[in-house]
């Protein structure tokens, strides 16, 4: 098989940016609107601003829109407006017992504090297709809304917090306590996105890499480690979605001011382990992340509490193995430039192996070389 | 703002969306350009910085992008070249998308240019002290193919405990006769650091000892900036009686130009199946060949 090496290509590579182009609007359909993408495939756009690592739903639509459903796309034109914009400061740390709740779920206790929250899930539901949906329109919509309110007793409202399941077994003295920070501090928290990653990575770290992690990545290393290649059997503790406010300092009047709020998830997951001392406690695991995308979270809860295990064995429980494999972003493009040119470095490699073969013509494979 | 109140904003204005010069804000510029200083001071050393996300896929050469997007001025005239030619489809499209945020002049004349960034060469025609060659890196890290582990090389690069990387080429040489490391091919900066020159051919590894110019190198998924600043001593790794050697092009010329002093791609002829050769360096030969004057 010969290649040939292309040189020239400005016309082509315009004439398939076009096409590109062409292909989404091809079809007779009606023109998908960013804000249809937003509202109806509202998964879709939390994970990509998980991902893409920018709170911004309008931009996200758009980002799927353009890129044709494409999350890995979409993330990484999301993540690079984001390069555009300068870092104007950081938001108070928020304790997330100030949750406006969606869901909430323990699966560790029966009876939990504020009790279990269902709300919108999946998870129980049959994954059947649904045929009626081919014919969704506004009418059919608004009877399904009013069927669901009709005869709804009024309810009074959610609690403004809630407590942590994992309190109570940290009041029991259960868990293994690690030091950490508190209260308004931030300055020994580490920005991933102003500093690369050195290893062994602090928590901090750990954590922000994890939560702008692709989502596939992330469930496979985790779904790793509680399969087999591990040892976690993780309990998940705490399961939240739900919306918590943004809080910022004022620069002069130290006041803080709420400026917005974001939806997000977060898993705390429990596991056993043996202490030094021989005896058993458990250590949480913890996950977070942009919307709702219970998957990740769980798998960065799981991930989190894996890369604790002392003696790692497993490329899961290696935290230079995880996060340095993550990021969605990275790993689509360094997968993608494959299919770039490599005629120099072909050539390079191919002057190596004939001279090889020559080599071991001449000598004989496995004895010294001679000089040429 | 409503996204649609946004797009209609956009249209009225009948402009796109408005980027900063250079398209990074300036105090990743700021930083990158901190993080060349420290490069430049310790040559051959991996000086970690915080990469962007730009609008260019990671692999796609956003290291050495960063690099040219921090310290181009508007005065800068820019070449780009992928593999060595100016019309490749990486080279075209980066060249495009610093054009449209920069609006600096373009050139496929290396002596004309000011800044040139490359991905996998390093232009024939020797380059002069006013200007800076940036390259495109995907491994930053020579002893990669070692060790895989970041932790362990940054310690083996503290402590230059190369010994293992030495003992990769012996066992090489034991193994096939010959060194068989095609492109990459590892090189001691200043006689400190084992550095990988990115995967420029053999060929190009003399042009890197003490030159004239400086090269800046950005790898952009790894995050890291190296340099070796001028007339800086760059030597392949070899052994005394196992000499480093660079691609033998022997017999062959380019078809267009007749240059036997190049570094040829080797092109399969589609009619005859005979083996062709043409330079990679195509600014280069169509010096050569008179097309530009």
């Amino acid at each position: 098989m010969g290649y040939v090496a292309v040189k020239g290509g400005t016309e082509a590579i315009e004439n398939a940016a076009k096409l590109l182009y062409y292909e989404r609007i091809k079809g007779g359909t009606r023109p998908l609107k960013a804000d249809q993408i937003r509202e109806q495939l509202y998964l879709a756009v939390d994970r990509v601003m998980g991902e893409g690592s920018l709170y911004a739903p309008d931009l996200a639509a758009l980002a799927i829109k353009q890129s044709a459903g494409d999350t890995f796309e979409a993330s990484f034109m999301l993540r690079a407006y984001r390069a555009t914009k300068p870092r104007v400061g950081y938001s108070i740390p928020q304790a997330t017992t100030e949750i406006k709740v969606v869901r909430r779920i323990s699966a560790a206790f029966k009876d939990i504090p504020g009790g279990q929250i269902l709300g919108p899930t999946s998870d129980y539901t049959l994954r059947l297709l649904d045929f009626e949906l081919l014919n969704d329109n506004q009418k059919t919509r608004k009877s399904y809304i009013n069927n669901l309110f009709k005869g709804l007793r009024d309810v009074g409202p959610l609690p403004e917090s809630f407590p942590r399941v994992i309190e109570i077994m940290r009041k029991e003295g259960l868990l293994t306590e690690r030091a950490g920070n508190s209260g308004l501090d931030i300055s020994g928290i580490y920005d991933v996105t102003r500093q690369s990653l050195t290893f062994p990575a602090g928590r901090s770290a750990t954590l922000q890499s994890m939560a702008r992690g692709e989502t596939g990545g992330l469930l496979l290393l985790a779904y790793s480690n509680m399969r087999g290649y591990g040892d976690i059997h993780p309990t998940v503790g705490e399961l939240r979605v739900g919306y918590v406010p943004v809080r910022i300092k004022h620069p002069y009047t130290s006041e803080l001011y709420t400026v917005g709020e974001v939806k997000i998830t977060e898993a705390e997951v429990i596991a056993k382990f043996t202490a030094n001392d021989g005896s058993p406690k458990f250590t949480l695991g913890y996950g977070l992340c942009f919307g709702h995308n219970e998957t990740k979270a769980i798998s960065m809860a799981i991930l989190d509490r894996a890369m604790q295990t002392e003696g790692k064995r497993m490329p899961s429980e290696d935290q230079e193995f995880v996060l340095s494999h993550i990021d969605g972003i990275d790993a689509l493009g360094f997968c993608a430039h494959w299919k770039l040119p490599h005629y120099v470095t072909f050539q390079s490699d191919l002057d190596r192996l004939r001279k090889t073969r020559e080599s071991d013509n001449l000598c004989g494979r496995g004895k010294a070389g001679i000089e040429k | 703002m409503k996204l649609d109140n946004y797009m209609k904003r956009k249209e009225s204005r009948q402009k796109a969306v408005e980027y900063n010069f250079a398209f990074l804000d300036e105090s990743a510029k700021k930083e990158i350009r901190r993080k060349i200083l420290k490069a430049v001071a310790v040559p051959g050393y991996q000086v970690p910085f915080a990469s962007r996300e730009l609008p260019i896929a990671k692999g796609w050469g956003t290291g050495g992008l960063q690099i040219t997007l921090s310290i181009i001025g508007s005065g800068d005239v820019l070449k780009v070249i992928d593999q060595g030619c100016d019309g490749s489809v990486n080279a075209v499209n980066i060249k495009k998308f610093i054009g449209r945020v920069t609006g600096v002049k373009t050139t496929t004349v290396t002596r004309e240019a000011t800044i040139i960034q490359t991905r996998h060469r390093i232009p024939e025609e020797r380059m002069s002290e006013d200007q800076i060659l940036v390259l495109q890196v995907p491994f930053p890290e020579a002893l990669r193919m070692v060790e895989p582990s970041e932790l362990e090389t940054r310690r083996m690069h503290g402590e230059a405990d190369y010994s293992r990387m030495w003992l990769y080429l012996y066992e090489d040489i034991v193994r096939y006769s010959e060194i068989s490391i095609g492109a990459r091919y590892p090189v001691t900066v200043n006689g400190r650091y084992i550095m990988d020159p990115s995967p420029i051919p053999r060929w190009d590894i003399p042009k890197l000892n003490m030159a004239d110019t400086i090269y800046i190198f950005g790898a952009g998924r790894e995050k890291r900036i190296y340099a070796v600043p001028p007339h800086t001593k760059v030597e392949p790794l070899e052994f005394e009686d196992f000499k480093f050697r660079v691609e033998d092009f022997t017999g062959a010329a380019c078809r267009r130009c007749g240059s036997a002093d190049t570094f040829l791609d080797e092109i399969i002829d589609e009619v005859s199946g005979r083996r062709i050769y043409q330079c990679s360096d195509t600014g280069q030969c169509d010096l050569s060949n008179g097309k530009i004057s």
